[in-house]
């Protein structure tokens, strides 16, 4: 492999909390389950989170996690397919931070641009969430599938 | 309501637009109006709600909620009219 081949990716995205409240407010648990896997639900569950929550969920957490999402689609481009935005899981892991897991749409896309790579990191305050991912592409061969 | 007052009603309520829903024509780009993805994701359950159907996964990309004709496109076809 030569890295010199390889390119980078950044995506970025914004979110305030305050929208995403509102949201899970409004629709409840339709709003969560239509953008979140059963893992990220589990992990910005009240119990797991910050202390300001809106019903049993850490509004924050979830504004992050959003974010993470709308920056991997950003990484992604999709040129008209907006893939379901439960095929991109912002999986929490034991130690604390985030890695991605891409799946249906998304992993398809992640392929054909030549994603090997996913990095991800969040962060929220009060009023924004916000989060970056880094994609490493690796083009393909000529010739190959 | 009508089909188009509807859509735009939700606009209103859930669009968190840059400027007022009156001032869009159908073929108003409503992303480059101010609409964000999160808000998109509001009007598409929005409209779930006032219109009685779930979008198919076909239909969720963005050029169905890029503007008020391609909505009420979108909005047509799910419920057969």
């Amino acid at each position: 492999m030569n890295r010199a081949t390889e390119t980078l990716r950044v995506g970025i995205d914004l979110v305030p909390v305050a929208e995403v409240a509102a949201s899970v407010e409004y629709f409840g648990d339709r709003y969560v389950t239509r953008l979140f896997t059963p893992h990220e639900i589990a992990s910005c569950r009240t119990a797991d989170g910050p202390a300001r929550a809106r019903g049993d969920y850490a509004v924050e957490s979830l504004a992050a996690r959003f974010a993470a999402k709308e920056a991997v689609v950003k990484v992604l481009r999709p040129i008209e397919m907006q893939p379901d935005w439960r095929s991109i899981e912002i999986h929490r892991m034991t130690g604390g931070w985030c890695e991605i897991r891409l799946s249906g749409q998304a992993a398809e896309l992640a392929a054909d641009a030549g994603i090997a790579e996913l990095t991800v990191s969040l962060s929220h305050e009060t009023a924004v969430a916000g989060a970056v991912v880094v994609g490493r592409c690796i083009p393909r061969e000529r010739g190959e599938e | 309501m009508t089909v188009d007052e509807t859509i735009r009603q939700v606009l209103t309520d859930h669009g968190r637009l840059a400027v007022s829903v009156e001032s869009l024509t159908d073929d108003t780009d409503l992303f480059g109006a101010g609409m964000t993805s999160h808000a998109s994701v509001n009007v598409m359950l929005a409209l779930e709600d006032a219109f009685d159907f779930e979008f198919s996964e076909k239909m969720l990309k963005k050029s169905t909620f890029e503007s008020i004709a391609s909505i009420r496109s979108g909005v047509l076809e799910m419920t057969g009219g």
